[in-house]
């Protein structure tokens, strides 16, 4: 059983996956965030691969992008940073990018080096379905790795139920038409989220864009699986001189102490 | 539709390049255009709308002149079909004209367009003013504080113009902050892409609209020599709007050599270069897989050239489908090439051409003319916009 699917079926609510970019604020921080975020409280661990022009990224992971870029930070160094994932710690880890870079690694290999360390699932948000399933998704299948479609407020029924049928792992569902980042108006995203419930999907749902502290953690998990949370953490990380502390602090924040 | 080098397959691509590689923010609005544009641009009241615009509004048809003294110098016979004559000074107003009215049968209210020189900006703005719509472009803070003149322009006809500050504040990113913008704004938005980049269907929707530059030379051509086919067509590229609306009627005639001249700069062999095809490699920016400048991590590397239209580190899909499959011959001119050819060309016909056009006549230094040869240039635009880089010229 995959570790995605574990963990979804030992609990089917309030799950949190928090966001981080790999190679912020140092480049040597990647590791300790996610030892530190299993550690405090969170469910599961999405790690951003920065690149130059993250079209569905507003600016605070943009800028964390471009910094991790600075510090070093690359595909190679992140696959090579987490050949020890798996010997410190079991949370599902899925990685998040953009096309661009992972065909210049080599998307075959990309998937066999990351299904290798330990690496779950992948989210690519500019993955056309087209190409996912004439020539990607057979990729990531015979490399065991879940992929993770994006859905939007604008996203119609039939297409959710599509986008639903292509992903394993779990369905990402975008809060509102908007980059990561923006501000949340829930009145406007509850009757969504309700009828993302309604439609009886396989995959579990996490809500993302605009969840950044407890209450609206709350509300984003009201109807869905659990929620993630990207770009507040990421502030919390920018002032940070003990990324551990600073984790610790930021999850309790959200779920209360663990 | 059946795929060519004019024409992409269903999917949009060019041979191995092109697709719609975009975020599910986008998917509804890419996927309206996608499905509705080819029937709105065969809709008669449609095409009537646009060439009462284009005849009545942009001037055209434009002229194709006979370059008789050029054509001395190379011994052979050199027309230039005059793009700079358009309302607002280049090519780029026939793709604006286009795209506000279908815009406006998407029924959308407010416009966005991203801009490098400022010229797409200015010819989005123009068409916005026509027609009374919200316009927002955006322009890289590098550009705005470059190309002042044109964000005057932009400002003088009503449109707000938001400085993109992210990454490396130019065309690049000018064109993701567009993006973004759309992603936010899902409903009442229309995206005026400037050249022929972007997902599917932008490439070949643009390459339409800029066609008409091509179905003008076939017929001038026929009345001025007798014979619609030139035996060269010499166009510059940076994204490849002029070229792809220059190519577009000979793509699929043979014995007509396409010519795309990039910017290569400082030198190709140099860090400081925008000639995509012979520096880039497969990859995907802006929403479609194209020859792309980058790292060997897949990183976007922020070109050079002195012209700012063509310092764009991508080139459209149908461009790089020319480019692998041999059917585009692909030149380059430095930016001391374009100099010395933008300052020949006014003093040799009375035209004083844009940078970016500049690189097109550079080329002719770079074939082996016969003297039966017809050569056809696009001129994509005037030179006013670049006076002050000509103005350095001329004082040292």
């Amino acid at each position: 059983m995959t570790r995605l699917k574990k963990l979804f079926d030992a609990k089917s609510s309030k799950v949190l996956n928090v966001y981080c970019t790999a190679g912020y604020p140092t480049l040597d921080s990647t590791l300790p965030i996610i030892a530190a975020l299993d550690k405090n409280g969170a469910d599961l661990v999405e790690i951003g691969m920065p690149y130059s022009d993250p079209l569905a990224d507003g600016p605070v992971i943009q800028e964390s992008g471009a910094k991790a870029i600075e510090n070093g930070m690359s595909i190679e160094v992140l696959l090579d940073q987490l050949k020890s994932l798996r010997t410190t710690s079991n949370i599902p880890v899925v990685l998040m990018g953009y096309m661009n870079p992972v065909l210049q690694y080599g998307f075959d290999k990309f998937c066999m080096a990351a299904a290798a360390v330990g690496v779950d699932g992948l989210i690519l948000p500019d993955m056309p379905a087209y190409e996912f399933e004439t020539k990607y998704g057979a990729i990531l299948k015979k490399h065991q790795l879940d992929f993770i479609f994006l859905v939007t407020p604008e996203t119609p029924t039939e297409r959710i139920q599509y986008l639903d049928s292509l992903s394993s792992g779990f369905l990402y569902a975008v809060s509102a038409s908007a980059t990561t980042g923006a501000a949340l108006n829930f009145d406007a995203v509850d009757a969504y989220l309700q009828k993302l419930k309604e439609l009886q999907l396989n995959n579990p749902i996490l809500v993302g864009f605009g969840v950044k502290d407890a209450a609206s953690f709350e509300l984003a998990t009201r109807y869905t699986t659990g929620a993630i949370i990207g770009s507040a953490y990421i502030k919390a990380l920018e002032k940070s001189t003990d990324v551990s502390a600073t984790t610790a602090q930021f999850l309790s924040s959200i779920i209360g102490k663990s | 539709m059946q795929q060519t080098f004019t024409n992409p397959n269903e999917h949009g691509y060019y041979g191995d390049f092109g697709g719609a590689f975009i975020p599910e923010m986008l998917f509804a609005n890419v996927a309206q255009l996608k499905s509705q544009y080819l029937q709105i641009m065969d809709d008669e009241d449609f095409i009537k709308e646009v060439n009462d615009l284009l005849q009545h509004y942009v001037g055209r048809p434009t002229p194709l002149f006979l370059a008789k003294r050029l054509s001395e110098q190379y011994g052979t016979t050199i027309y230039l079909k005059r793009e700079d004559l358009c309302h607002t000074g280049a090519h780029k107003i026939n793709n604006t004209i286009g795209q506000i009215i279908l815009a406006q049968k998407l029924g959308k209210t407010r416009i966005i367009a991203e801009t490098g020189a400022g010229q797409h900006g200015v010819a989005t703005a123009t068409v916005c003013a026509l027609k009374g719509m919200e316009c927002i472009v955006y322009m890289g803070e590098k550009d705005i504080e470059r190309q002042a003149p044109n964000v005057a322009r932009m400002r003088m006809l009503g449109a707000t113009v938001v400085p993109a500050i992210s990454g490396s504040k130019t065309l690049k990113d000018a064109t993701n902050e567009a993006i973004r913008d759309w992603i936010n704004n899902p409903t009442d938005t229309h995206y005026i892409i400037g050249s022929v980049v972007g997902p599917h269907p932008y490439p070949d929707m643009v390459a339409r609209f800029q066609s008409v530059i091509s179905a003008e030379i076939r017929k001038q051509l026929l009345v001025q020599t007798g014979t619609e086919l030139p035996t060269h067509v010499i166009a510059c590229v940076g994204g490849g709007s002029n070229a792809a609306g220059a190519f577009y009627h000979f793509l699929e005639e043979p014995s007509v050599q396409i010519v795309a001249v990039e910017a290569a700069g400082h030198g190709v062999q140099t860090n400081m270069s925008a000639a995509t095809t012979q520096l880039g490699t497969p990859g995907i920016l802006h929403g479609s897989k194209s020859l792309l400048m980058q790292t060997t991590d897949g990183q976007v590397i922020e070109p050079h050239s002195i012209s700012a239209g063509l310092d764009y580190p991508g080139i459209g899909p149908m461009h790089a489908n020319l480019y692998t499959s041999g059917r585009g011959l692909f030149l380059s001119a430095t930016d001391d090439e374009a100099m010395d050819a933008a300052f020949h060309v006014s003093k040799t016909e009375g035209i004083i051409p844009a940078l970016e056009t500049a690189h097109a006549f550079a080329a002719l230094d770079q074939i082996k003319w016969k003297p039966t040869d017809t050569v056809v240039i696009c001129l994509s635009g005037r030179g006013d916009k670049d006076l002050s880089t000509y103005m350095q010229k001329l004082d040292s």
